[in-house]
């Protein structure tokens, strides 16, 4: 067990099996496909990521760096958010990207009764140690517990 | 953040609770990034990257229409993404069935939508909304509110605008409120590079390639570029644009990119030079070898390798008028070198509705035509992006449309001569 501490960007607390992706999360190219036709568990799309390729996202901790590609990047998460596909957190070992950020900050403000905790700045360290399927558990104060 | 008086009065509901709701956005995506302040949005015009009426994307239509009733239309107008449809591009019964019915349904009542909240013109779609036939080319220093990660990275790159990467929703906020939140690309500081790329290639290097392998490596750093101007030359022609356009694009989509200098070509980087660089930057290495990893290492995801390819896209970014003319006059060598009297694969050019009207009356577009290639003006991503076309086996030269789709990545020497048969074998 190890615990973790990075910066509240949207808050909340949840428990949820790890699912790592240690490049950049294109954002259109994971969801589309899986919003588009129905996939409520979220398969992943996006060919260019091994670690995601034709896993499912929904209710997983999503363990990333970045957002990367599209700048339809925020609207897509925002969808998948309305749609109720959204992972169960996302957690960003560096700074949040403008995207994923948009995604987020739109969710908050225009959608009711949505829960999608984000933390960023967990640093590499984190990213190290998260394994897939590994149990985390996200604290209202930023705190992420790996075990 | 410290805002105005005026922003302050917007946020706590002087001009009602959507336009508050809008600058809560800004103000929260603001202090994601330690924004200092919110700025004026600038430019003339605003760009969008939600041009297609998909189906999936009810949520956004259902905000766009909340900012409608509330009378939350931007000052600006805006030019938006390509089209997803055009009757002309080659699909099948069931497919235009699909596409029509299905996907994008709601196509006709968001353009509705589009035209409601500012659209420039009927023919305001495209992603290269500031080649000069469009009209939407922001100046030097001009602060954006765009999305489209190739339109912005142009723009901050080769037009020396200023522009984060806004994602889709976020960019008609921006031009709503009239401010962005201060952060990022739009400082001094956040303009300085962290990579050096040092371009030492024996010959000019695939536009789509060298983006590709940059994004991928430097992902949302900006990299400052050394010996590209080797290649390119020092002055910003059609010919080193469209090659930039292109560059961009694929630094945006295979990475994060959002701003790149290079070495005496562009604007910032002809002013400030090696000034720009950060110190302790990293440094990136591309030579001959590190291209062919790169290409060779793209993953072929069609379920039969060695398919014949059934439809080929060139123009993603869209073409502009230089490249329509090139690639004319290279397909017509290549079908005049090998003797056929049409392109051997379907071949679909694209490029925005201003830029085709004016082709159209060059002599260029009937010996196109004659070459059995179509003009479009589509959105080939959008085209591509359901079951029916991703089973199809599709080669393009765009590295953008590789990353987002099924289609296979081939040079345009490798394209040319796959639809040609011409030229050079690559």
């Amino acid at each position: 067990m190890k615990e973790f501490k990075g910066r509240v960007v949207a808050p909340g607390t949840v428990t949820a099996p790890a699912l790592v992706s240690h490049g950049g999360l294109n954002t259109l190219a994971s969801f589309q496909k899986a919003l588009q036709f129905g996939d409520k568990k979220a398969t992943c799309g996006d060919q260019n990521n091994p670690d995601l390729y034709g896993k499912e996202m929904v209710g997983k901790a999503l363990c990333l760096p970045m957002t990367i590609g599209s700048t339809t990047g925020g609207l897509v998460l925002y969808c998948a958010c309305a749609m109720k596909r959204q992972p169960a957190c996302l957690l960003f070992s560096e700074h949040i990207d403008s995207l994923a950020a948009a995604g987020s900050v739109l969710a908050s403000v225009w959608l009711d009764e949505v829960s999608m905790p984000v933390i960023d700045c967990l640093g590499k360290d984190f990213l190290d140690y998260v394994k897939d399927g590994m149990s985390i558990t996200v604290k209202d104060d930023g705190t992420v517990v790996v075990e | 953040m410290i805002l105005t008086k005026e922003q302050q009065a917007i946020l706590d509901g002087s001009e009602g609770e959507v336009k508050a709701k809008v600058m809560k956005t800004l103000v929260m995506y603001g202090d994601t990034f330690e924004a200092d302040k919110l700025v004026p949005v600038t430019s003339k015009y605003n760009h969008l990257v939600t041009s297609f009426g998909l189906k999936m994307m009810t949520p956004v239509f259902e905000l766009m229409q909340k900012l409608i009733d509330a009378g939350a239309i931007s000052e600006q107008q805006f030019s938006v993404d390509p089209r997803p449809l055009d009757p002309k591009v080659p699909a099948n019964f069931l497919q235009k069935f699909i596409f029509k019915n299905f996907m994008y349904s709601t196509q006709e009542s968001y353009e509705q939508q589009l035209k409601q909240l500012g659209l420039m013109d009927e023919n305001a779609f495209t992603c290269a909304c500031y080649l000069d036939e469009v009209g939407n080319k922001p100046g030097k220093g001009d602060v954006l509110s765009w999305a489209e990660s190739s339109a912005v990275v142009y723009a901050n790159s080769v037009l020396g605008a200023r522009c984060n990467r806004n994602s889709g929703i976020m960019d008609i906020m921006g031009s709503i409120a009239g401010y962005v939140p201060h952060f990022g690309l739009l400082t001094d500081e956040g303009r300085r590079a962290s990579w050096i790329v040092k371009v030492n290639t024996t010959k000019k290097p695939e536009a789509q390639l060298l983006g590709s392998a940059i994004g991928m490596k430097v992902m949302e750093d900006v990299p400052f570029i050394e010996g590209l101007d080797a290649w390119l030359g020092e002055e910003l022609t059609d010919e080193a644009c469209a090659y930039l356009k292109d560059f961009g694009a694929a630094t945006a989509s295979n990475g994060a990119v959002g701003l790149y200098h290079i070495e005496n070509l562009t604007p910032e980087a002809k002013e400030q030079g090696r000034a720009l660089i950060k110190e302790n930057a990293k440094v990136y290495v591309i030579d001959d070898a590190e291209l062919e990893r790169v290409q060779a290492n793209y993953p072929v995801i069609w379920k039969n390798p060695d398919a014949a390819p059934k439809l080929c896209f060139v123009g993603c970014p869209h073409l502009s008028m230089k490249q329509l003319i090139d690639w004319t006059e290279k397909v017509e060598k290549g079908l005049e070198a090998s003797g056929n009297k049409k392109v051997l694969i379907p071949t679909v050019f694209t490029t925005p509705p201003a830029v085709k009207a004016e082709f159209e009356k060059t002599e260029y577009a009937a010996r196109l035509e004659k070459t059995g290639v179509i003009l479009s003006s589509i959105c080939p991503l959008m085209y591509m992006n359901n079951p029916l076309c991703a089973k199809m086996p599709v080669i393009t030269c765009s590295n953008k449309l590789r990353t987002y789709t099924t289609s296979r990545y081939y040079t345009e020497e490798e394209i040319l001569y796959k639809i040609t048969e011409g030229g050079k074998k690559a």
